[in-house]
């Protein structure tokens, strides 16, 4: 066997770059337990184990920076849940920055394998607070007498567990239990779940029962309980509690605590129930996943999406049958067709509900973000985090990430005032911002809100006015005004901060989030803070879509965009303020004409009747003029491509199965522009 | 039928390496468990001829796993190797001590774990 291939290191730096973020969630909380002094060592013990995972993993693939970085952190992360170094916010904050480094280095690495840092500083820091505080003691054991039958099987780490047990005046016990072996998981769980809830499990083990088709355990549990009450909560019949001890601890040498009243402990295999009726059975998973690569289940979309595309030629070739002559025939085809499209929908979701996911990871990672700019800013932010289990596309959740960074980092950056200027207005010195998702309809609305200065409309009709972008006689509403942040080469920070500035501005925000065609809105109270709402489809990829013909030119409009249609006469239409509405149940609807922006030639429409198709989210609408309803379809929406991903207002391109290719419109893209009241911003 | 070799270890990507390291051999079938948990409940299902262990596993870790397979009957004749990190020395002498057969310390070349299978697998 030679090196690894290349798909193997693609799953290597797959699975490196789970650890890491697993790591970097472990070790937020560990930054927490460093402040208030506490830590679950179960927390502690998972971190290590992703060190070493990490390490015993990239040795394999020969990417020796990895594995030694890996290695160092390692042993510090082995002296600390050893007992040998004391946690302490340095020792965090090395932590951390190791845990940087290994994320650059498989960043890198992703792009080119021979990718590699100078690892010297930071490992010469884990070096030194590996060295700096060690307080290592001699055979630890001699003064407890703990059941030498125990300790042959126990990891070093489990062994560091007892002693710190034994330190703490907790009671140490062995319960033995034994299940069948065709539900062991399940009872074994519920029965640590409750031991957890006492105390900390330090070691399970499992033995050979008397029995072929039962499994023993043997469960080591440090706790403040005693026997009599660990034996009352367990319940069980057939489990005995014994001290893990003898000697100068609570439990007398080796007395064995009977469990639970006269029975004595071993029964009657027939009288045995196999499982707890009462104890709820919980679905303990032992984590039942696959990863998969995106690229596969896009793969996957894309054919579920050419099958719908199929089935609609096969329904209009089932209509002609019926119209043309053989209505047998077709009222059968009619109904295979109607199966097969209730299989394919199911098909169609399933695949759906398998690219979603919950958008709890991109939280945990503004988490991070937040820590660190706000650390680096001298400013202090907590993070309120809602709605963390909603759902969306991973590619959506993907690309949402560096949008909401750099929002994250504005807020910082620019919102959140110094503590000293915060504490004199009247506020709490720490900051808050809020990140919440939820589910509304197909949509899925994500805010950022905080809490600081807030932006002051006029400063920003001044800036706009200085940079030419609006002239001073114009009547702009707020929201126009805080639109103008969105344009490109806008920025209102006097110096700009290499952390939000570099540059780019909100209009790049505004741009990838459109590319997910989505909506970004901002409203801001001065000195009560800023909220920015984005608004996501839950999915991309296949959509229903309302087929139009304006001009001659077919287009197909999001379905879930649409909130109705309506038809108009051309006497409805008045013009305010320059733009053309019409009245829509008591309130104004902008109308919105496609052969304007799109300078579309043919403008025929003359004084006959048209229809509108009414699109927004929440209360922002606009009335798209429409000559022609095609009707409903499932569309495929394929990306235009690198070199036309500058035209706006076009979200991609659909089949539509007659060998047809229509543009598919960017609602949210067209609406925005329309309520600007700028037209003109076709390329 | 080839013998079949059961591969506890937490790591999906080390499970992949090691069995498509066994795979190459040809004459080997691979059971794969994610944890000490998923490896006691493969064992009385599936005829195991041999078994291949990380230590530092969640719940059930390698040695428990070891002590159990070499108490129980059924299991405590299976060539048992040990597959870990340099770090955990005290944690290896202790599987060795519980009666592994032999360990090999990650990074390892394919080769080795390719003998140490045909020695005990023939």
């Amino acid at each position: 066997m030679g090196g690894p291939s290349s798909q193997a290191i693609t799953d290597f730096l797959g699975e490196a770059e789970e650890i890491i973020e697993n790591l970097n969630n472990d070790l937020m909380v560990l930054g927490d337990c460093a402040e208030s002094g506490t830590c679950e060592p179960d927390l502690l013990n998972r971190i290590f184990r992703g060190a070493h995972s990490l390490k015993g993993l990239s040795g394999m693939f020969g990417f020796d920076d990895v594995s030694a970085l890996s290695h160092q952190l390692e042993n510090l992360l082995d002296s600390l849940r050893l007992g040998k170094v004391a946690l302490s916010n340095d020792l965090v904050s090395v932590l951390f920055d190791g845990m940087d480094m290994l994320t650059r280095l498989v960043d890198g690495k992703a792009e080119n394998p021979d990718f590699t840092s100078d690892l010297n500083p930071i490992l010469q820091r884990i070096e030194s607070t590996l060295h700096g505080n060690n307080s290592a003691g001699d055979d630890p054991f001699s003064d407890y007498n703990v059941d030498p039958e125990i300790l042959t099987i126990l990891t070093e780490y489990e062994e560091h567990r007892i002693l710190e047990n034994l330190k703490q005046k907790k009671n140490l016990f062995k319960v033995k239990v034994d299940f069948d072996l065709c539900s062991f998981d399940q009872d074994l769980g519920i029965l640590t779940d409750l031991l957890k809830e006492q105390g900390e499990v330090i070691s399970t083990l499992p033995s050979a029962g008397d029995l072929t088709d039962r499994i023993a355990f043997q469960i080591i549990v440090g706790t403040d309980k005693d026997a009599d009450e660990i034996v009352q909560l367990l319940g069980r019949d057939e489990a005995t509690v014994e001290s893990a001890v003898g000697g100068n601890k609570p439990a007398p040498s080796f007395q064995e605590v009977a469990l639970e009243t006269p029975p004595p402990e071993v029964l009657p295999p027939s009288v045995q129930q196999p499982a707890e009726p009462a104890a709820p059975v919980s679905a303990r998973s032992i984590s039942r996943t696959v990863r998969v690569d995106i690229d596969k289940l896009d793969l996957l979309m894309n054919v579920v999406g050419e099958l719908v595309l199929s089935k609609a030629a096969i329904t209009r070739v089932c209509d002609r049958l019926k119209s043309e002559g053989s209505r047998e025939l077709g009222t059968e085809l009619q109904k295979a067709t109607r199966t097969l499209e209730r299989r394919l929908e199911e098909l169609q979701k399933g695949v759906m509900e398998v690219r979603m996911v919950p958008v709890a990871q991109l939280f945990d990672k503004m988490n991070r973000i937040v820590r660190k700019v706000a650390s680096e800013r001298g400013k202090q932010v907590s993070l309120e985090v809602n709605g963390a289990d909603t759902e969306l596309d991973k590619l959506i959740v993907e690309d949402l990430s560096d949008p909401l960074m750099h929002i994250i980092r504005n807020s910082i950056d620019h919102g959140i005032e110094p503590p000293e200027e915060r504490q004199a207005s009247g506020k709490q010195g720490k900051g808050l911002i809020r990140l919440s998702a939820s589910q509304k309809g197909n949509h899925v609305v994500i805010e950022i809100q905080d809490d600081g200065r807030g932006i002051d409309p006029d400063k920003i009709k001044q800036k706009a006015i200085e940079k030419g972008l609006v002239s001073a006689g114009d009547k702009l509403t707020r929201e126009q005004i805080y639109d103008l942040l969105f344009t490109p080469g806008f920025s209102t920070a006097e110096t700009v901060s290499d952390l939000s500035g570099r540059g780019v501005g909100m209009d790049v925000v505004k741009n990838n989030i459109s590319h997910l065609s989505g909506m970004v809105e901002l409203d801001s109270t001065v000195g009560a803070g800023t909220t920015m709402a984005i608004t996501l489809p839950i999915t991309l990829a296949i959509i229903k879509a309302l087929i139009i013909k304006v001009c001659g030119n077919t287009y197909a409009i999001p379905i879930n965009s649409v909130l109705e249609t309506i038809m108009v006469e051309p006497s409805a239409v008045r013009t305010i303020e320059r733009k053309e509405v019409i009245e829509l149940r008591d309130s104004t609807l902008p109308l919105l004409f496609l052969e304007t922006i799109f300078n579309l030639s043919d403008r025929s429409r003359g004084k006959n009747r048209f229809f509108v198709a009414v699109v927004g989210f929440a209360d922002k609408k606009v009335g798209i003029v429409v000559d022609e309803l095609l009707g409903q379809q499932d569309v495929v929406i394929k990306s235009l491509g690198e070199s036309l991903s500058f035209v706006r207002g076009i979200a991609g391109a659909a089949d539509l199965g007659n060998q047809k290719t229509i543009l598919v419109l960017d609602v949210g893209g067209l609406m925005s522009e329309a309520l600007r009241g700028d037209s003109a911003f076709y390329v | 039928m080839g013998k079949k070799i059961l591969i506890a270890e937490d790591s999906s990507t080390m499970r992949s390496l090691i069995g498509s390291t066994i795979a190459a051999m040809g004459d080997y079938d691979v059971v794969e468990a994610e944890n000490g948990f998923e490896a006691l409940r493969i064992l009385p299902r599936e005829m195991v001829d041999m078994v291949i262990t990380d230590i530092n596993m969640p719940d059930i870790n390698g040695l428990e796993l070891i002590s159990f397979i070499r108490s129980n009957d059924n299991y405590k004749s299976l060539p048992l190797v040990i597959v870990s990190t340099e770090g955990s020395e005290k944690d290896r002498q202790k599987g060795l001590a519980l009666g592994a057969d032999a360990y090999l310390v990650k990074p390892f070349v394919p080769e080795e774990l390719q003998n140490l299978i045909r020695k005990f697998l023939g």
